[in-house]
């Protein structure tokens, strides 16, 4: 159903209207706040992030473990278990509101409209069932057509996912694909109903390079086929450059730093982006002797801490007058464009650091 | 030192074009671990009696040397026999054939016994901060093993030199009395290296150290041992399978391909002139963090398929089932890991930036047609410019000697050439490269 059909029958039936800034935007997440209550404290998850993405675009999310990257993802699709989580905000999918909305109309959209694909297909697939049992499902939840139909059309993408001799292996059992087969597999059943949102978690962490490299491409190409709008969450900065239109970079359950993806490379404004960059040891530049990692541990999301989540590490917290680093947090602010930092440092400081001290060092 | 002389002389004579001298200025240093020949075979039993049907050719017959103070790193995808490598050559499995000197001391069939002394020397450091400390045991008591197991009672007490170790990797001491649990990943990878160096080995092997770890908690345990080898004068065997992070901590590097070493050399080398098209396909995978080389997807290699199964490898070269360059012989005749460039040895008969060691095979066979529909043009051009460029060189100062099969030579390169015209349609840089083997082509037919 289109969106000019929804309108039509006047959907959505929700009081709130689609943020106007995102007009555009197949998806677009205004403050969405995850939180899980647990005996030690509520887990700040995800704690305010908002973005959007068009048709066609791919949103790159990074963080470390435990920013909240995965939860947004699983929080998209509905999947968080409404007696665990406390989900806020708000998330339009093409026009429509899906924090709000019925369950059942999630579910609806669930695999046909937004899809995901797991990062261990190992544990995403069913071992009890055959490979092409389980796309032929997907398929049928969402199709009403005979099961005949329902097999020509995973084979049909099991060969588009290039799984060679796709009518014989439709019958294999997971355990007896290889790792990169059955990521394929994996993406053969999010993709079987053509879904307008792809959500991709890790799609590749548990590959080899060259097996990498070949879902990468794979990913790329339907993207272009379908037009689809595709959401990549990563801890490599390598693939994010490699696949992402624009970048968001998480930590502590909030966004830090947002923007388009030559910028996040060139001109990245937050102290963590700057510090992701100096750990990575590259490929492409002369080996620097020493990597400059990001000191410190990774933030518990029961107590964050005060002020800029990143403060405790963060070896610039000193820099701005007086104790704000400690105790305000730092709000998104508008760089240039589509470029947004949550940052006290003031932007001649940034410059300055990033020209003079992180960049020479990369 | 005599021994890497010895086959190289023998490599030159086996192959007649390549580089000879020898002298090779990292040899100078001191072999501490020596491995010839190394296998090792899981045997696959079946039936009532167990009998055994085939075997899991992990590791199957590799050959490199560690020398005191340096980094051999190892990389391959999994399933290419790095971490059983790893596991043979500290013993904590035993080989099926060939030989591991440590020190100059054969110590392949020590037995359990004889062995433990030498577990002094050789540690190990593994890939799972989770799986490899007992979860029952405080810190103090897992980083004081060693010391109980050996019967070394350090100076001033097991307690203190703990204490030392864990300040050491960068913890802090007084947490001594706390379990696994209460650290994070990074953390206890620590505490893993500190359990590795509690005896001062002289040789550890890291089993992909970092792998578990986010970037930046990535990036101080890198740091931390190379600090570590630099105070202690340690000599690390790190098995990974990020190249990136490879070449960062590295000396030498080992690629691996399904149980063999492909190419082994010093990092500047093969990163920057790798000669296995392995090696180059593997270094092309990489995704390099700058967005603005997105356009230049040109130098992507893209591998088909999946790594064979090590049950029934492929007769020859292993990797010709997915290499570009494939040809008969590397289908019949395994190619042997020779120096060709000094301190570059490369186990592939159509190198990459070096001259052919097999030009009369010219006949692709039909995997490589199909693969190098994978390979950019500017690869392949690139390949064949350099290779064509070695290859002159050499002959020229070779004498002529052109009795290759000419029957075999004659008709394809000219259904070869063709093959390349139809691709220069399309990329017009194309056509030099396609001129260029046309006329090698003649002047193979003279």
């Amino acid at each position: 159903m289109s969106k000019l059909e929804k309108a039509a029958l006047g959907e959505p039936a929700t009081d709130v209207a689609a943020p106007s800034d995102a007009q555009d935007a197949f998806l677009s997440v205004r403050d969405l706040r995850i939180h899980f209550s647990t005996d030690d404290g509520l887990v700040k998850s995800v704690d305010g992030v908002s973005f959007d993405v068009k048709r066609g675009q791919t949103l790159g999310i990074v963080g470390e473990s435990g920013s909240g990257k995965s939860v947004t993802s699983l929080g998209l699709m509905g999947l968080h278990r409404a007696a665990n989580a406390k989900v806020s905000g708000q998330v339009w999918l093409d026009g429509q509101e899906l924090i709000g909305a019925d369950p059942d109309e999630v579910r609806r959209l669930r695999g046909r409209k937004m899809a995901m694909i797991f990062q261990d297909p190992l544990s995403a697939m069913h071992p009890y069932y055959k490979v092409g049992a389980q796309i032929v499902e997907a398929y049928r939840v969402h199709n009403k057509v005979s099961k005949k139909v329902a097999r020509t059309r995973a084979i049909e993408m099991l060969d588009r996912v290039g799984i060679p001799e796709p009518d014989k292996r439709i019958d294999g059992y997971p355990h007896e694909f290889s790792g990169g087969m059955r990521q394929r597999a994996m993406i053969a059943m999010a993709l079987v109903n053509n879904p307008e949102l792809l959500i991709a978690d890790e799609p590749t962490t548990a590959l080899d390079v060259t097996v990498q490299a070949q879902i990468l491409d794979l990913i790329r190409d339907l993207q272009k086929e379908f037009g689809s709008a595709v959401i990549m969450i990563t801890h490599d900065l390598g693939v994010v450059a490699e696949i992402a239109d624009d970048v968001l970079v998480m930590y502590g359950g909030r966004c830090v730093e947002r923007g388009p993806v030559g910028e996040i490379f060139d001109q990245p404004q937050h102290p963590y982006t700057w510090g992701l960059l100096g750990s990575m040891p590259r490929i492409d530049r002369e080996t620097a002797d020493r990597l400059t990692p990001v000191k410190g541990q990774p933030p518990s999301l029961i107590n964050v801490p005060s002020g800029c989540a990143f403060h405790p590490r963060c070896p610039y917290a000193d820099l701005p007058k007086g104790n704000v680093t400690r105790t305000v947090r730092p709000e998104l602010e508008q760089v240039e464009g589509g470029h947004w930092s949550a940052c006290h440092l003031s932007a001649e400081d940034r410059t300055r650091i990033w020209t003079e001290e992180i960049a020479p060092k990369l | 030192m005599s021994e890497t002389n010895k086959k190289d002389t023998a490599g030159t004579a086996a192959v007649p074009h390549q580089a000879s001298a020898p002298a090779d200025g990292s040899a100078e240093r001191e072999v501490l671990l020596r491995v010839k020949g190394l296998t090792k075979h899981f045997p696959i039993k079946k039936g009532l009696l167990q009998r055994q049907v085939g075997a899991v050719k992990a590791v199957d017959g590799i050959d490199f040397e560690v020398r005191k103070g340096e980094t051999l790193g190892v990389v391959g995808e999994s399933g290419c026999g790095k971490s059983t490598m790893g596991r043979v050559i500290t013993r904590l499995q035993d080989p099926t054939s060939g030989s591991i000197e440590f020190e100059g001391r054969d110590i392949t069939r020590l037995s359990t016994g004889k062995m433990r002394p030498m577990r002094r020397d050789v540690q190990m450091i593994f890939q799972d901060p989770y799986g490899s400390l007992n979860p029952r045991h405080t810190i103090g008591s897992i980083v004081s093993a060693p010391f109980r197991l050996q019967g070394v009672e350090p100076e001033g007490g097991v307690k203190k030199e703990v204490q030392r170790l864990l300040e050491l990797v960068g913890l802090n001491p007084e947490h001594y009395n706390r379990y696994p649990h209460e650290f994070s990943g990074g953390q206890r990878q620590r505490i893993g290296i500190a359990r590795a160096l509690a005896l001062k080995p002289k040789l550890v092997v890291a089993d992909e150290p970092v792998s578990a770890l986010d970037v930046s908690i990535q990036a101080q345990v890198v740091n931390l041992m190379d600090d570590l080898q630099q105070e202690l004068g340690l000599t690390y065997v790190i098995i990974a399978h990020d190249l990136s992070v490879v070449r960062h901590v590295s000396d030498r590097i080992a690629v691996m391909y399904l149980g063999k070493i492909v190419e082994l050399a010093d990092r500047a080398s093969l990163y920057e002139a790798p000669m296995h098209p392995y090696t180059k396909a593997l270094m092309s995978a990489v995704p390099v963090p700058d967005p603005s080389r997105r356009g230049a997807k040109s130098e992507r290699i893209l591998l088909l398929g999946d790594v064979p199964s090590p049950i029934a490898p492929p007769s020859g070269c292993r990797f010709h089932t997915r290499c570009w360059k494939a040809t008969e012989i590397c289908r019949t005749t395994e190619p042997q890991l020779v120096e060709l460039k000094i301190g570059q040895r490369v186990a592939c008969h159509h190198p990459e930036n070096f001259a052919d060691q097999a030009p009369q095979d010219t006949v692709l066979l039909s995997a490589a047609k199909e693969a190098s529909e994978l390979v950019p043009d500017a690869v392949l051009e690139e390949s064949a410019a350099v290779t064509e460029a070695a290859t002159e060189a050499a002959e020229a100062s070779a004498t002529a000697e052109d009795t290759t099969p000419e029957a075999k030579t004659d008709a394809e390169p000219a259904a070869d050439a063709d093959a390349e015209a139809e691709t220069a349609e399309e990329a017009p840089a194309e056509a030099a490269a396609a001129d260029a083997e046309e006329s090698a082509a003649e002047s193979t037919d003279k």
